[in-house]
């Protein structure tokens, strides 16, 4: 029995310890903002938070999360409200198709709990991770540096 | 019925009308217009075959009958109807469509959404408004001509009394139908919709994580797939060994799909499928499964042997597609001639999302939920495959996770639904990335010789052109070799005036399945044609732009039908190509991008790259840097856009943004290869797209403002990109690119 807390609630899980979280949040949570694109980290569709740092919920077990703080794209702002990623994110029409960027605001959102005031290269490193086949990168950029001018 | 995926209720299930709403819509086929009142009880909105419908409270619904895979289609056809209903767009919902043939042309393919409905969407808004007009002139006892509709009222002037659309629904569906070709359409000059930048009607939703994709959709009961496909196109499963399969957590059985035979369109391919409680135990298990395989025909399709066969088939006359003047006189002994070859990679579709659906089979009857570009197709091929009517196939559309041509063919949804018949319950089909990439219908590999006889002006006196690659009517005719409409794409359609033109297709046999690959044959025409204009204008010491201007020539409407083009009839001057705005979009990026003050060498290199495709006229002007690595990096695209008529502006200057992105990627990065008839690369590591830090670094997008009629905006932004790269390449090194993609070729490259 694996003991987590996802967007602030408390979950147990008594499956296969070697499922990643990723498809426990989607299969059995029905948490579908987490999005699969690769099962292998290197396109960044899946990132989660796990105690704060953005991690690639494909590759992740169960048996890592004892006691672990998950949060997903649902629980990235509490109920009501934006972050201000997701308000900058709107603000500059970021998504196409939309699919890759719950995994890109999870991924910058990790940056700026960080490095509130990403410089262009801060920016290209952290998210040279994150696919999008639709070419939202440009507007991505914007959108971060938007945020960190605010209070995140 | 439980097809209801408990997420998707109010994105899907979005609206259903009160009684006595008005329902209008603009039948494509035949072209009639009909308005009615539903009755009580009535079926919910997209069951009732028509385009817009309001309210008693004055919300207006509008269907949505194309699919959205990023273009923002799903609100850009709505705002047509909402502008000419002169609707507040804040009350307007947008309900999905199903796949019905009631609603036209569904295939979202070929860049021509708002070119082929743009007139459909504005009669329905423009008849929904006339109707109400006709209400409240009615409910007055005024002259209809003293009342209009403005912003969800109609108002009358004189009086200065106004009324709300909802309280006008009902007398409203008791008008007449107007005749369409009588309809008052607003005057551009009063657009409050159309022409200004309105959000993704999903923005929020995606940016919560609560979009609903295929990947996404869920059916009660329902279990996971995971197949295991023929390695080698046509080749069969001879042996199978499910026991370290059955041992996987959470597997629940194994059964088998039959392989498909050729003609292999839109088939599920076949092999050993495991059916699961989750995707994981799907995934794991389909990975457990021992499996052998058959040789197959196409066991013999080697990337490296194939490219020179493709190579050695353009050094050979073929067919003749266009032949103006004699170009063999021009290239007589004494001719002073340049000739170069190109070859183009094979690529992969790659979209974020692979393929995904889910379906249920259950008394004769099919309910599929997918993410295809297509539904209308997923209820033919489903129907075909289970042998029932079209009619018993329901597909729901979802949100598409990037599409680019792959989500136009529904074999996973052909899958879905025979396991679904084989386990009897709902099946979600789950494809995995390395699934994805092996089995995608793929861009062919390309090969272009061009050869041109040069006069004394400098310019082309005669050009030979020779394409061939597998072609994707090979889907359906397995042993096609010639492409057919992609043979002129972007190919004959070649807009230079030269006296003496021979245009050929040479002949190549296809070994796995070919698609449709945003903007098609255009990717390696506009490469080898563009590419080979810069070696010409190199050649004769030229500005490149310039040089282009010339060879584009003075402004003129050309007729391919009345060239004797295939594919085009003479006369069709709508969609004629009128060089004159290839021209205008050459100088507007040249001036746009400072071309005139641009200085290559030292590593740092300008090109420049003009394109037609799906009716619209794209320039671009591309800056590279290659370092000492050989390494390419891109500072700057500019492109010019004329795309005729504009929806919702900053959506096309997105799909531009993406384009260059996309054309960068193939232009640097982009191969799938063959061995023994297996695709080799099976993951992002394999088949890089490009990154963030990998992509254009900014790019420029200059609309030109048109009345012409809306041409396409989803694919044309590809084809400029890779040849402007290369160009630019060549201003920085002097080394030509003639081969994609440019991967490591420019390793050791001088610089300047």
């Amino acid at each position: 029995m694996i003991t987590l807390t996802i967007n602030g609630q408390r979950q147990t899980y008594d499956g296969d310890p070697a499922m990643p979280l990723l498809w426990v949040l989607r299969d059995r949570l029905e948490l579908t903002g987490t999005k699969y694109g690769c099962g292998m980290a290197l396109c960044g569709a899946c990132t989660v938070h796990v105690g704060g740092q953005a991690t690639r919920s494909c590759i992740t077990p169960m048996s890592a999360l004892e006691g672990k703080v998950v949060t997903t794209i649902e629980g990235l702002a509490a109920a009501g409200q934006e972050h201000p990623l997701q308000r900058e994110w709107k603000a500059h029409n970021v998504p196409q198709c939309g699919y890759c960027q719950s995994g890109q605001i999870m991924q910058a959102a990790a940056l700026l709990a960080s490095v509130p005031k990403p410089s262009d290269a801060d920016i290209d490193s952290h998210m040279a991770g994150n696919l999008c086949r639709c070419g939202t990168y440009q507007r991505i950029r914007a959108a971060i540096k938007a945020a960190a001018g605010s209070n995140v | 019925m439980s097809a209801t995926p408990r997420i998707s209720r109010r994105v899907f299930l979005g609206y259903s009308f009160s009684a006595g709403a008005l329902i209008i819509g603009t039948r494509l086929v035949p072209g009639e217009l009909f308005a009615q009142t539903v009755a009580p009880g009535a079926a919910p909105l997209w069951q009732a075959g028509v385009y817009l419908g309001i309210d008693v409270d004055g919300t207006v619904a509008i269907i949505a009958h194309r699919s959205e895979m990023g273009t923002g289609i799903r609100t850009s056809l709505p705002m047509i109807v909402a502008e000419e209903l002169e609707a507040d767009w804040s009350r307007v919902r947008i309900v999905q469509a199903i796949g019905d043939v009631k609603y036209g042309s569904q295939n979202t393919d070929g860049s021509c959404s708002i070119k082929d409905f743009y007139d459909a969407m504005r009669v329905a808004g423009a008849s929904a408004r006339t109707m109400l007009e006709q209400a409240a002139a009615a409910a007055w006892k005024v002259p209809v001509g003293e009342v209009a509709a403005r912003n969800h009222h109609v108002v009358h002037s004189p009086s200065g009394r106004t009324i709300e659309y909802g309280k006008l629904v009902e007398s409203a569906a008791r008008m007449p139908v107007p005749d369409a070709k009588l309809l008052r359409f607003k005057p551009a000059d009063t657009y409050r919709i159309v022409g200004k930048t309105v959000a993704l009607n999903d923005l929020d939703d995606l940016v919560r994580g609560k979009g609903t994709f295929g990947i996404d959709a869920r059916m009660p009961g329902m279990v996971y797939a995971a197949i295991a496909r023929p390695p080698v196109l046509g080749s069969r499963l001879t042996r199978v060994d499910e026991a370290a399969a059955r041992t996987v957590p959470g597997v629940q059985t194994v059964v088998r799909l039959a392989e498909a035979t050729p003609p292999y369109v839109f088939k599920a391919l076949g092999g050993a499928a495991v059916i699961a409680d989750n995707s994981w135990s799907a995934l794991k298990g389909r990975d457990a499964l021992k499996a052998n395989w058959s040789e197959s025909p196409n066991s013999v399709f080697e990337s490296a042997s194939f490219r020179q066969k493709l190579l050695a088939t353009v050094q050979a006359p073929a067919k003749p597609l266009r032949v103006v003047g004699n170009v063999d006189a021009a290239f007589a002994p004494g001719a002073r001639t340049h000739a170069a070859s190109y070859y183009t990679a094979m690529l992969a579709h790659a979209p974020m999302e692979p393929p995904a659906a889910v379906a249920e089979f259950r008394d004769g009857k099919v309910v599929a939920w997918a993410a295809t570009q297509n539904p209308q197709e997923v209820q033919t091929s489903v129907a075909d495959a289970l042998k029932i009517r079209k009619e018993d196939v329901t597909c729901h559309v979802t949100l598409l996770g990037g599409g680019f041509g792959r989500k136009s063919k529904p074999d996973y949804v052909v899958e879905a639904a025979l396991l679904s018949k084989q386990v009897g319950k709902p099946v979600k089909i789950v494809w995995s990335r390395e699934d994805d990439l092996q089995f995608d219908y793929f861009h062919a590999p390309a090969a272009q010789y061009l050869k041109a006889a040069i006069g004394s002006d400098g310019l082309p006196a005669a050009l030979l052109m020779r394409t061939a690659f597998p072609p994707i009517d090979s889907l359906w005719k397995a042993e096609e070799q010639y492409g057919s409409w992609q043979a002129h794409q972007g190919w004959t359609e070649i807009p230079y005036r030269i006296a003496n033109l021979r245009v050929e297709n040479g002949p190549a046999p296809a070994h796995m399945r070919v698609g449709w690959l945003r903007s098609v044959a255009s990717i390696h025409h506009a490469y080898a044609i563009q590419s080979f204009t810069d070696e010409l204008a190199a050649l004769a010491g030229a500005d490149r732009v310039e040089y282009l201007l010339r060879l584009i020539g003075a402004p003129r409407v050309i007729d391919f039908g009345a060239e004797g083009v295939s594919g085009w009839k003479p006369g069709d001057v709508k969609h004629a190509f009128d060089t004159a705005r290839l021209r205008h979009v050459t100088e507007l990026v040249a001036e746009k991008s400072g071309w005139a003050k641009k200085k290559s060498g030292a590593g740092r290199g300008f090109g420049v790259a003009a394109h037609w495709s799906f009716l619209s006229y794209i320039a671009a002007v591309i800056e590279v840097e290659v370092n000492d690595r050989g390494e390419v990096s891109i500072p700057r695209v500019d492109v010019a856009v004329d795309a005729g008529t504009i929806i919702n502006p900053d959506r096309v200057i997105a799909q531009f943004e993406g384009a260059a992105v996309f054309g960068a990627s193939l232009a640097l990065m982009g191969e799938m290869t063959a061995k023994g008839g297996r695709i080799q690369q099976t993951n992002f590591n394999a088949y890089p797209i490009a990154r963030i830090n990998q992509a254009p670094r900014e790019t420029h997008v200059h609309l030109v403002a048109s009345t012409a009629a809306p041409a396409g905006v989803g694919e044309p932004g590809v084809p400029v990109i890779a040849p402007a790269i290369c160009n630019a390449i060549f201003a920085a090194t002097g080394q030509r690119i003639r081969e994609l993609p440019i991967a490591a070729q420019l390793k050791g490259a001088r610089r300047g």
